[in-house]
């Protein structure tokens, strides 16, 4: 299982090479004679939006696809990879985008899981042995963590702990990481970047793909750019400016200006929540929310956002609280009563709560207004249907071939786009965004910003829930800071910096408090 | 449950390092969900126990204790090949059909063609791989789902064993000690105020074997990840599609030895019999607090459901309810069973 040591020095100091690797998928040409070099000690990031390849790239570094064309080096000597362990034998680990843990398995059994230490006969398991050279690893890492607790009960930060114990248990000197930081909030960014520097020491060489442009400058030595499909450059990170990278990224300047946010203090009062709670998620929070005006919910993972958005949606039973819309006391008890009042939410979670993925777009773009398209109240009227979908296809530009395709193979971008045409189609004038950017490309999120910009000028009010500081401050009016269920402060789009928005989703008045009564 | 380390509240301290440690200590272990599903099912068993001795006199009779046990033997056998399968998300609905195909087949090494009685417990023993092996090759290689692969295995034993024996049942007549396998009892022999029959130590001694496999060697341990993902399995470099296949096949030789225990106690095949008892076996696994969505499940647990749905029905019949009635008494407590998992999860 160890990594075979090769003593002969290579000529060109490269860990990896590929080298015209070229991929097709049936229709497609996934990649297009993609290059990267990989120095050992180096953070590389690998950038370009969603589509652009990086993850099929990857994907053929470490075995789970193989290459159709082209060469991999390591070390400077050709190899064939043929499957995850052919990877693995290589000294080659990768931390998958969804993180491929058992939840059931302890992390010591994840991480060894296929080379499980065995004691009698080769067939029984060497449990102790398993969890000491567990704890050895995280002892390394500097982690503190039971190697004997079920990886379903650790945070998603933790869990991505264990995925790169797992990976370092190969001796891996290549690690691979698809968007690690994407669930991570930013303490547990800081301790995940420990890891990374504590690994670059070691000479661990790491490719890292990520959608944050901070990030970069923080952890990468050097950036390659790919777009559709194909290798647009390798550049320092230092001596690059962001704006090159990102051009380099869409294939255009991107327009700086941020768009101008219409003034929308003075509206009326559409929601308005009092005092509203649930266990420990939230803690009597109040807030108003305007006609025309975009409000961001800013906070770190876990501080209640997606639970008060929930809470108000009817998804979650509330302890306390009420609920005022229009002026009027809101009795809400499911969503089918929160879209009566007309309250949308998306959800961060597109793919399991906000489509169907298997249906195709117009099926989407009506599902939560069949009712308005029956004839004799029964048949589905399809001309109706499909000349709505095509109305909101065309008003909110999304980029389907035809109203048929099914929504799973659209982008990220384009599914939310869906999500949104559902819930105007709705007639919702409360809408909840949840992380409405995550996991869409740079050139797509600027078309969800300009349409929710264009909601709110409308006269939609909108909640947004992000957990990306630059998106909360550019998009938002008033920006409400939430930390372990409660709001910890307001800020008006003037007086709002990335600086007093942190600041403010840290602080933990209740920090003791709930620390003596959760148990 | 207010012990339980709550997910969210863990979720919400994320920003300071939490320790872990003590996840593995006894208090911990004792809380622990699978755990207290477990100690739930066993304080349902005795719950259901103390009602109906307290219900009927003759219930805490020993004779009527040993047919207890004794009637559980072929379900507990059953449900424990079931568990294997469940554990990796999977469905077996043949075990019950293929349990019938193992004991015809010993019938016609043993009666047909005369052979020594090992050769018959070697014959149900090995179809029961045979078959189980089928099936998995169907699901894990042809991609065929569980529940299809394991309908039409089901169908295609049932014909194939009416068709092997002729429709007719196959006694064991010129095997005398066939019977014993099931019927003797070695304990009984050994300690006469004990007269449990072979066919419970034998439901005893696959249990331990079960539970050992599951908890203590490689295969029990790539039988868990099938069940949690199968995906991460595989970029693990583990040979998924081996291993489903050795699940199934392990679960059919599982099959075997029950069709061995059920023939032994009719002293005959009988080629008709079989279907439904894999929904028995079904129910006994998810009472036991097996999750049919993968990942879960203990022997332990199987165990003790196959007792709960033995002793309802029993303390039922000593108490004259009518039989169409404890059919629906059963139904009822599966739904019970299972409703209450959901919401203790829900409450996690």
């Amino acid at each position: 299982m160890q990594p075979e040591q090769t003593e002969t020095a290579n000529e060109s100091g490269y860990l990896i090479s590929l080298r015209n690797v070229t991929k097709r998928f049936p229709g497609v040409l996934a990649l297009d004679n993609c290059q990267l070099d990989l120095l050992p000690g180096e953070v590389h990031a690998l950038m370009g939006e969603n589509g652009a390849g990086k993850s099929t790239l990857m994907k053929i570094l470490s075995g789970v696809y193989q290459k159709d064309e082209g060469s991999i080096f390591v070390d400077g000597k050709e190899v064939d990879i043929d499957g995850p362990r052919a990877a693995q034998e290589l000294g080659i680990g990768i931390i998958h985008q969804e993180l491929n843990l058992m939840n059931h398995l302890s992390a010591a059994q994840n991480i060894f899981i296929g080379r499980e230490p065995r004691g009698r006969f080769g067939m029984f398991l060497d449990e102790e042995a398993l969890n000491r050279q567990t704890a050895e690893i995280f002892g390394r890492m500097r982690l503190k963590l039971d190697p004997r607790t079920q990886v379903g009960e650790l945070t998603v930060a933790k869990q991505q702990m264990v995925e790169i114990a797992k990976a370092l248990s190969f001796n891996s000197r290549v690690l691979i990481m698809d968007e690690p930081t994407a669930a991570l909030n930013n303490a547990e960014i800081d301790e995940l970047f420990r890891i990374i520097r504590d690994l670059q020491a070691q000479g661990v060489g790491i490719v890292y793909i990520s959608h944050k442009m901070d990030e970069l400058r923080r952890i990468s030595n050097r950036v390659t750019v790919m777009r559709d499909g194909k290798y647009i450059a390798t550049v320092p990170t230092e001596e690059t400016p962001i704006d090159t990278i990102i051009s380099m990224m869409v294939g255009r300047q991107l327009d700086g200006a941020r768009p101008v946010i219409a003034n929308a203090g003075d509206n009326k009062i559409v929601l308005e929540v009092k005092g509203l709670s649930r266990g420990h998620a939230i803690r009597d929070v109040s807030f108003q929310l305007r006609k025309g005006e975009i409000l961001g919910f800013a906070g770190l993972m876990g501080a209640g956002r997606t639970e008060v958005a929930r809470a108000i949606f009817g998804a979650d039973p509330l302890d306390a609280g009420e609920i005022f819309i229009h002026g009027g006391k809101a009795v809400i008890k499911s969503p089918s009563d929160a879209v009566a009042h007309g309250i949308g939410y998306l959800s961060e979670d597109r793919k399991h709560f906000g489509l169907a993925t298997g249906l195709d777009v117009k099926a989407n773009v009506v599902m939560s207004s069949m009712n308005r398209f029956l004839k004799q109240g029964f048949f589905l009227d399809q001309a109706a249907i499909c000349n709505t979908a095509q109305d909101y296809v065309r008003r909110l530009a999304i980029k389907t071939p035809s109203i048929d395709q099914p929504a799973r193979l659209l982008s990220g971008g384009n599914q939310q786009k869906i999500v949104i045409a559902k819930w105007l189609l709705r007639d919702c004038d409360i809408l909840f965004f949840d992380e409405p950017t995550r996991g869409i490309d740079i050139g797509a999120k600027s078309e969800i910003y300009k349409l929710l910009n264009a909601l709110a000028e409308q006269g939609k009010a909108i909640v947004m829930i992000s957990s990306e500081l630059p998106e909360v401050l550019r998009m938002s009016h008033r920006v409400l800071v939430m930390c372990e269920g409660r709001i910890t402060g307001e800020l008006s789009a003037a007086e709002a910096s990335q600086e007093k928005i942190m600041q403010l989703a840290t602080q933990r008045p209740s920090a003791v408090a709930a620390a003596t009564t959760t148990h | 449950m207010a012990t339980t380390p709550n997910p969210q509240a863990n979720l919400t301290m994320t920003s300071t390092p939490v320790s872990d440690a003590g996840a593995g200590s006894l208090r911990a272990r004792l809380f622990h969900p699978s755990t207290r599903q477990k100690l739930l099912a066993f304080a349902s068993l005795l719950a259901l126990m103390v009602f109906f001795s307290v219900a009927n006199d003759n219930f805490l009779q020993v004779d009527n204790l040993v047919s207890i046990l004794q009637s559980t033997a072929v379900n507990g056998v059953l449900a424990i090949a079931c568990t294997f399968v469940i554990i990796t998300a999977g469905i077996d609905l043949s075990v019950g059909t293929m349990m019938t195909f193992c004991s015809v087949m010993a019938g016609v090494f043993l009666t047909y063609w005369g052979l020594p009685i090992y050769f018959g417990i070697f014959a149900a023993i090995f179809f029961g791989a045979l078959c189980g092996w089928t099936s998995g090759m169907l699901i894990a290689k042809l991609k065929v789902p569980p529940f299809i692969a394991t309908l039409g295995m089901m169908m295609l034993l049932k014909g194939l064993s009416l068709v092997i024996s002729g429709t007719k049942p196959i006694y064991f007549n010129d095997t005398p000690s066939f019977p014993q396998i099931s019927q003797e009892s070695l304990i009984g022999d050994l300690i006469p105020a004990l007269p449990i029959p072979n066919a419970v130590l034998i439901l005893f001694l696959v249990a331990i074997a079960a539970g050992v496999i599951l908890n203590k060697t490689v295969f029990g341990r790539y039988t868990f990840a099938l069940g949690s993902n199968e995906e991460a399995l595989r970029l693990s470099g583990v040979k998924v599609d081996f291993w489903k296949v050795t699940v199934y096949t392990v679960s059919g030789a599982i099959c075997g030895i029950a069709g061995l225990l059920i023939a032994s106690r009719l002293n005959s095949a009988q080629p008709a019999l079989g279907q439904g008892y894999e929904l028995d076996a079904i129910a006994a696994v998810v009472i036991g607090g097996t999750s049919l969505s993968g990942g879960t499940g203990t022997i332990l647990g199987t165990i003790i459901g196959a007792f709960i749905m033995s002793v309802l029905i029993n303390g039922l019949r000593i108490m004259s309810v009518a039989q169409e009635w404890q059919t629906v008494v059963t139904g009822v407590i599966i739904i019970l069973a299972v409703y209450m998992d959901i919401l203790r999860r829900r409450r996690q």
